[in-house]
This record gives C-alpha cells, structure tokens and sequence, in this order.
C-alpha cells in the first residue's frame, strides 16, 4: 500500500471540455480500508465531475463526520472542503448556499451521520429544497468505533460479532420521498455505471438531490446475515431504470421504445434518458415511485436508479427570491443604507 | 396622611392582564412624558405565558436622567384584581392606587397610608362603546386620559401619538381620542388635579430616542453588512431577527427587480441556526444569529467548531434568567461563563457587553468586523432588560465612509502570487491567519476546514508539536485580540480612591446613578466599565491600584468576579461581588446597600470635590 501519490501525469492523458485531466479531479490518497465502498463512491464523484467538466473550484464538498465524511478528502484536491462536525453538515451547507448560490454543493455523509444525529438536519435541508447533491455513503454499519448497527441497519441484519438487529430500519429513501425531496435516487457503490449518471443528473438539478448509495463496510459489516454486504446487494438488486445523463451542450436526441423507456427534461436542458426496466413506474410521479417502491420492500429488493425528480423544482433561494448575485459578493453600495437612512429611522423612534 | 411629592421624579407602574391590548396604552403614556422633554425609563415585567396572566409596566420619571430601575411604586395604575393584593402592598407610603372603580374595591384591600382613586373605567366602556373588544381596549386609553389630568401630560401631546399610530386607521383616531377625554374629565371631576406628584414640561431629551437594544442590535446588523440571518425563535431574542427582517425588506430589497439582498432561514433549532451562520460566513457573507442562554448550550459545539476552525460568526446573546428554562421572560447577565468559555476543550471566546442602544447598534456593526478581523466568534451579551425594553438614547450614528473590514481575505490575484499557500500560517506574527473564499482561485487557496487538528496548511494531523503549533497560536491570536476590541470607559477620579467599582451592560444605569448616590453621602469610588472580553491590560492595573474592588453583575454565582479572577490571576479577595439575580433590573438602592453593608465603620469619608459622573 502506497502512502504518497506520485505527482506525474503523463501529457498525453485525456482533457475533458474545460481542459482538466481526470487527475485535476482527484484528492489525497485514500486512508480507508481496502476494498471500502466509499472508495468506489469517490471515484463516480471525480468520473462524474471529470465528465460534466465541472470546474473543481466552483464546487464545495461537505461532510459531518464518519468513515462517509472523512472522504471528500479523497477527490477534488481544489475545491474548498468542510467537515463539519457530526451530523450537522446541511446546516452547514444551507448557510454556504446561502451566501453563495452558485457553487456547487456536494454533501457527503453516512448512514450514521444522517439516519441518527443528524436526521433533523437532513429533514429540514431536504424541505428547503436547497440546491445540493446530498449523497450518503450508506453501509448500516459505524466503521469507525468498530462496527455497531447504525438506524439504516436492516431488521434482523447480523451483525460481524453475530448480533441480530431488533429495530425496524430508517429507510432514508422513503422517508425523502414521503418529505417532499425533489431528486431521489438510491444506487449501489459497486454499480458504477449506474451511479455517475446519477451523480450528474443529481448535480443539475436545481434543488435538493438524494443519493443514497449502499456501500458495503469490508471491515464490519461484509459478512454472513448482513443486508449491507456486497453479496446481499448484489443477489437482490432490482433497478427501476438504467439511466444515461445528457448535458444540455450535448446534441439532445431522444431514442427510446415508447413503454420502456422515457427521458426527464431539466431546468437547463439536460436530458436524463431513462431505459426503463420497471412497468407501471413514472420517475416524475411521487406516488408511483412510493408504491415502486413499497412493492420493492414487500419482495425484499433494494431497488436502485432514479427514484423521483420534480422536474420543476424551486430551490432555496427561488422561494427565498434572493437576488441572482450570490450575496457574499454584495458590498457597501449594495447593503448600506448611510446616515440619511438612519436620520429617518432615528425619527420615528421619537 | 402622608403623601408622596415630587415634580419628574416618579415611578408609575400598571398592572394589568396579559392580552389586554395595555402594551400600546402604556407605551403612549411613556412617550408622552417623553416627547414632554423629561427623561423616562420603561419596562415590561411580563409573564412567560400567552395571556390571561398579570403583567406590569412600569415606568421610572427621572428629571435628572437616571435611566435604572428604581425600587417603589408612587402611583399605581391596577385593572388587574387577580393581582390587587401584591400590587397595594408594591406602593410606597403617600403614593396612588388608581383603579376600576366600576365594582367596589374590596375591604380588604384597603390600605392605610395610600390614596384611592376610582375611576369607573369600565362603566364608561360599556355606556360609549358597543363592540366588546372596544369596550376592553378603550378601558386602556380611559387610564391614560385620567393620568393626563392627574399627573399633568400634555394632552396634545397625547393626541399626536394617537393620530401617528392610527394613521392608517384613522377611523379609530375619533373613538380613542373620546376614550381619553372620558378618563380626562372624569379625574378632573372627582378629584383634585394635579396630584402632589405631577409633570412638567421640560427640555431635558434633547435629540435622544427611545428604542430598545434588539431594534438597534439589528440595525447594526443591517449597517455592517450582514447579508445572513439564520435563527431559532427564543425570549428574549427573538426580535432582534425579526427587526433585522423589517428593515431588511425596506432598505434590502431590490427597487428594481424586487428581490431580495438578504436571506434569513428560520432553523429547526439552534444547532442548525450556528451551523448556517458558520457555513455562510465560511463562504464569504457576513451572518449571524441571536439567541438567549438555553440557545447558546446547544450551540456550544458548533462555537467550539469557529473557534477552532478560525470562522468569523456574530451571535447575539440576549442573556435571560437560568439556570436551566429558568425565567425566560426575567433578566439576568448571567450566561457570562458559559458564553466565555462555551464548547469543550481550550476554548475562548470574545464577549462584548453593550450598555445602552447606540452602544448596541455600534457594538452589533463592530462584532461584524472583529469576526471577520479575527476570524472567531464574537458574542454580544445583551439582556432582556436593554434588549426587550426601550431606552432613551443618544441618535444612532453611521458614519459614512466607513468600510466593512473584511480582515485577511487573499483574493485570487494575492493568491496567484503566492508560492504556497497555507490557511493556518502566522505570516504577519499575530496569530490571525490569512483566510480564502471558497470560488476563488482555480488551483490555488483551496483548503479544508474541519474541526480536528491540522497542520499549517490545513492538513489533518495528530503530531502532538503540531497541535500544540495550533492551540499556541490561537492563544497568541487571543492576546492580539486585546488591541482589536473597545476599551474599558473610567469614571470620575481613576485611581486616586482606595475602592473602586467594575460593572458592564445594564447594571450601568444602576451604577452610574449609585456612584452620584454615594458622592451625596461622602464615598467617592473610582469606577470602570468593561465593554468587552478578554480584559486588556487596563483592567488589571485598575484592580491592582485599589485596594478593595465592588463588582457588580446580575447573577448569583459572581460569574464576572470569577472571570476576572480567572483571566487577570488576581486575589479574589479584592473583589467583592455586588450581586442582583431575582430577574429584575439592579437598582442603584441594591447597589448602594450592599457596598455600605461592606464599608468597615472606619471607612473615611472621602470629600467629594465635585466629581461629577459621566452620562453613559
């Protein structure tokens, strides 16, 4: 195992559309366990990033913390990070927003972090609709202090010491879409070819976008009776679509078969193209995407893909109706009212 | 029988049912005294409830501008039976219970040694006014026409604060100004006008204003910049947010495209409310929040995250009576500790303690630019008493060509010209490192900002030297601070008397008047007043030249002597605590009692030659 990443790239590598090189997209070496999903989970953010050609410094990536949080360390080595402490990283991100709106927000969290202490935040993050890729790293599991069941734990999971889960499982999915979140999406670390599309499409959209990703924990939570383990996921993974991004500079041409396939226009034009693999299931309708996936539980699947998106979402500061200026660029001739202002204030408290 | 005299020197105080509509009753009779040129003082003393409780207004008359709290009551102005009892027993010997005499007053609240007056406010209401709700609300203004006859108010004057505050209602003008005339010639009638206490106009107010600290906290606020409000509702802060909104529509919003230059979220909580305000300054805008003391527990662990992680945040402390719920709707300055030192670990934190509304509304635009200079949280300690109450103050100023400073912010051109950028690197030797804005540069000044340790550039580190590095620096950040923030104010003859007095926020009123109290009787004190934390070197030398130092604050546990003691390492036995924490404002009578009760009998007394105490 290597401690130090070279620096050498070779010239001839590939520049994506703003002239990076997928090594601009990338961060520190990595400091978890081999094999860890989250690692995979990195990489789709920097393959994502590398392909929308996103510039690295106009996006902010923020973390609580957890094995989840400690990651955005592991990509984008030149974009701000924070981590924050545990649990509280949308409020962190809301009041980042807030200040600036036109980054791009990347919150990275687990299934400890969000499902436990920090499902407050990640409730009221999510009704405020604020523009940010929200991606938990969901393993059932604390790596960190060693293994103990987290709330996403599955009911009856097993645990590496042999435990047996005895509480019903928080299902962040569901409980977004029962919340209102405008994007939903669950996706599987192993599944790369699932995922970057999502994370794109989760990027563009103009509003509070869920990734829940299940990334199974190699160290605590891979073994026998355990419903976060790569052999679990695997056997009884269900995709409602395979999902292709389109940007909005692309040329956009629509191919599908009418009944098995459909596409989700964007706010700026971009094209998420769905080959729909699930009957009886619209990705713009809540309620279809709630019983898709009740039925899903009912079976006992872990369905995947692009579960909802509110094509029409309004985010933060739409509803707020803030100016387009990002508000930590205003300055005294934008904000101050001078003395003049003040004399009339002054009089009406006399 | 005996009977209280004065002329502009009173305390008046109406106790009345929470819901009423008394407030704005009250309120005009406070401004009218006002706007008649004599100094007034007004308080709120209110329930932590909806309504149907007691709630009193009480309102100190002092032409010679003591703006504190004063014990006993001159006259009395009770609608409320519920509280009858407790509220004769409140009136000083010779002084007035005005009341409802619609129903006979009970004998057993009949008092030697009080003057009644009835008036049957009620019966009139109920004979001029048929809609229900009018006959409850006019009651108020009945009170106040009666007052006009009894203690001499301007009834002009009285009108104009009708007109001004139903110039959008003028219909009510008609109904309010009959409800004042029946009170008015009902006491002309039946009793003889003016009492023995009476006003009179005089000239004493000048271009002063009346507002109280949250209002002008805001406006602060708006003046510095602040472009973030994120908050949770609490007593008593709860209007500091609220005012910053009003305002913020009216000189924030653009003309011409309607939207706004602001954004304020209300949180779920606290926690989230700290965690806006840390994200939002991180990334460049000037933020902050108001809370009281059970907000500032539960954000304890995101300052202790400013703190280290060096973020400029603003958060208002509009302390209330603890511990725990305590009295929410009491004062106290007792968060003085928690705030200090508020999260785990090594952790300091700048406190500023304004005393009056300009000093709030210039202290609030301060904050914004010592947050940003020291890239830490600044915590004002305000109270209920100057946040909720109104103040008579001097005019807020702002002076124009004043900029915000935005502290060590490199922008993308100082950036390019940088070898190596480090977030946590002490290039100028004083603690205070240079910080960059998330957006900034394409390669450059990126860093990560996390609570655990970290080297110089930012990176994650464990190494004991390294951490030390860090905790070392900030402590040497803390000693820089001392030159940043607003000095202590001496009174009268500095360091020429054997005692002296400490005293910050709102017990200055009280000490202010207490040290011209004492000159009358022969005791001159030197006196300080602490505007901020951490103490600078001023501090020390003031206690180290007296012999015996009074410190005065509003809690039980001396938590301001404890500070001292803590951070100047001084003897605690030179400073005596002077303590008031039954949730009302201190008075100069509290003050003086207990200094004199600590006074060896040989104390010297020390002649006055004319010391005068400054005006706050």
């Amino acid at each position: 195992m290597t401690f130090v990443k070279p620096a050498f790239r070779h010239p001839g590598l590939p520049k994506n559309k703003i002239g990076f090189r997928k090594a601009d997209y990338e961060g520190a070496i990595s400091t978890l366990c081999a094999g860890c999903g989250h690692d995979s989970i990195s990489g789709a953010i920097i393959q994502a990033c590398y392909e929308m050609g996103v510039e690295p410094h106009k996006l902010a990536k923020l973390s609580g913390i957890g094995c989840s949080s400690k990651t955005p360390t592991y990509f984008l080595g030149n974009s701000h990070g924070f981590n924050s402490v545990h649990g509280r990283m949308p409020s962190i991100a809301t009041g980042a927003n807030m200040a600036n709106r036109d980054l791009i927000y990347l919150g990275v969290s687990g299934d400890g972090d969000t499902a436990s202490i920090g499902l407050g935040q990640f409730c009221h993050v999510l009704r405020r609709n604020l523009n940010m890729m929200y991606i938990v790293m969901n393993n059932g599991c604390y790596g960190l202090t060693k293994g103990q069941d987290s709330a996403t734990a599955d009911l009856g999971s097993v645990s590496k010491a042999g435990s047996v889960n005895p509480f019903e499982p928080i299902d962040l999915v569901g409980l977004s879409l029962e919340l209102g979140a405008s994007f939903v999406a669950r996706s599987f670390s192993g599944d790369k070819t699932q995922l970057v599309p999502l994370i794109k499409a989760a990027m563009s959209h103009p509003g509070f976008a869920l990734l829940d990703v299940l990334s199974p924990c190699v160290t605590f939570n891979n073994n026998n009776g355990s419903t976060k383990s790569y052999d679990f996921v695997r056997d009884h993974i269900e995709a409602t679509s395979t999902v292709d991004y389109v940007p909005e500079k692309d040329e956009i041409t629509i191919d599908y078969e009418e009944g098995t396939s459909s596409s989700v226009v964007m706010h700026d034009g971009s094209l998420i193209q769905l080959s729909k693999l699930s009957p009886h299931w619209n990705p713009t309708n809540r309620d279809s995407a709630v019983n898709r996936l009740q039925e899903a539980k009912a079976k006992g699947e872990i369905l995947t893909g692009l579960l909802y998106i509110d094509p029409k979402s309004k985010d933060l500061h739409k509803i707020l109706d803030t100016v387009e200026q990002p508000l930590n660029s205003l300055r005294e001739k934008d904000l101050m009212p001078g003395q003049q202002a003040l004399d009339k204030i002054n009089a009406s408290f006399r | 029988m005996m009977t209280v005299s004065a002329v502009n020197d009173m305390v008046i105080r109406f106790a009345n049912v929470n819901g009423t509509g008394s407030a704005s009753a009250n309120e005009m009779f406070a401004k009218a005294i006002f706007r008649m040129g004599i100094p007034v003082s007004p308080k709120n003393i209110f329930p932590s409830n909806i309504q149907g409780l007691p709630t009193w207004y009480e309102v100190r008359v002092s032409e010679q501008g003591y703006l504190g709290r004063r014990d006993g009551v001159d006259l009395l102005v009770g609608v409320n039976p519920q509280s009858y009892a407790k509220d004769i027993a409140s009136i000083k010997e010779g002084g007035y219970f005005v009341y409802d005499s619609t129903k006979r007053l009970h004998d057993d609240f009949i008092r030697e040694g009080v003057h009644y007056i009835g008036i049957p406010m009620m019966q009139m209401c109920m004979e001029h006014y048929e809609n229900p709700r009018h006959q409850q609300l006019f009651k108020n203004i009945v009170y106040v026409g009666a007052l006009a006859a009894l203690l001499v108010i301007e009834m002009e004057v009285i009108q104009n604060i009708i007109r001004a505050q139903f110039s959008r209602k003028e219909k009510l003008i008609p109904p309010n100004f009959k409800a004042l005339d029946l009170g008015y010639q009902y006491a002309k009638a039946h009793y003889s006008c003016p009492l023995d206490i009476r006003l009179e106009r005089r000239d004493h107010v000048g271009d002063s204003i009346m507002i109280d600290g949250n209002a002008a906290t805001a406006l602060g606020a708006i003046y510095a910049g602040a472009t973030v409000a994120a908050w949770y509702p609490i007593t008593p802060s709860t209007s500091v947010v609220k005012a910053f909104e009003t305002y913020a529509k009216k000189l924030r919003t653009d003309p011409e495209t309607g939207k706004k230059k602001y954004a304020i979220v209300q949180a779920e909580d606290e926690l989230a409310a700290m965690g806006m305000v840390i994200g939002a300054t991180w990334n460049g805008a000037r933020a902050f929040t108001a809370t009281s003391g059970p907000g500032v527990s539960l954000m304890s662990e995101f300052i202790g995250l400013a703190y280290f992680a060096e973020i400029p945040v603003v958060l208002v402390n509009v302390q209330r009576g603890g511990p725990s719920t305590g009295m929410p709707t009491r004062t106290q300055q007792s968060d003085i500790l928690s705030s200090a030192y508020a999260s785990h670990g090594d952790t300091k934190h700048v406190l500023l303690f304004p005393s009056t509304p300009a000093e709030c509304f210039e202290m609030s635009a301060t904050a914004f630019d010592l947050a940003d200079q020291l890239q830490t949280p600044i915590i004002m300690m305000s109270d209920l008493d100057l946040g909720m109450n109104s103040h008579m103050s001097p005019p807020l100023k702002w002076n124009d060509v004043r900029k915000y400073d935005l502290g060590k912010v490199l922008s993308a051109d100082e950036l390019e010209k940088i070898e190596k950028y480090g977030r946590y690197l002490d290039v100028d030797d004083d603690g205070i490192c240079y910080r960059t804005i998330p957006g900034t540069h394409p390669t450059k000044g990126s860093f990560f900002t996390r609570g655990t340790s970290r080297d110089e550039y930012a990176r994650y580190s464990e190494d004991s030297d390294v951490y030390e590095r860090i905790v070392d620096r900030l402590a040497k950040k803390w000693e820089t601070t001392k030159s940043y923030i607003p000095a202590p104010e001496l009174f009268q003859q500095s360091n020429q008397n054997e005692r002296g007095i400490i005293f910050f926020g709102t017990s200055s009123y009280a000490a202010l008047e207490a040290m011209d109290l004492l000159k009358q009787k022969g005791i001159v004190l030197d006196a300080m007043r602490i505007k901020a934390f951490p103490f600078n070197s001023t501090v020390a030398d003031f206690v180290d030249s007296h012999e015996e130092v009074f410190v005065i604050e509003q809690n039980r546990d001396k938590q301001f002597r404890a500070l001292l003691v803590n951070e100047l390492e001084v003897s605690p036995k030179k400073l005596t605590p002077i303590l008031n924490y039954g949730g009302m404002p201190i008075t100069a009578d509290a003050i003086i009692q207990q200094i004199m009760k600590k006074l060896p009998a040989t104390a010297p007394l020390i002649s006055t030659n004319n010391h005068k105490s400054k005006t706050l």
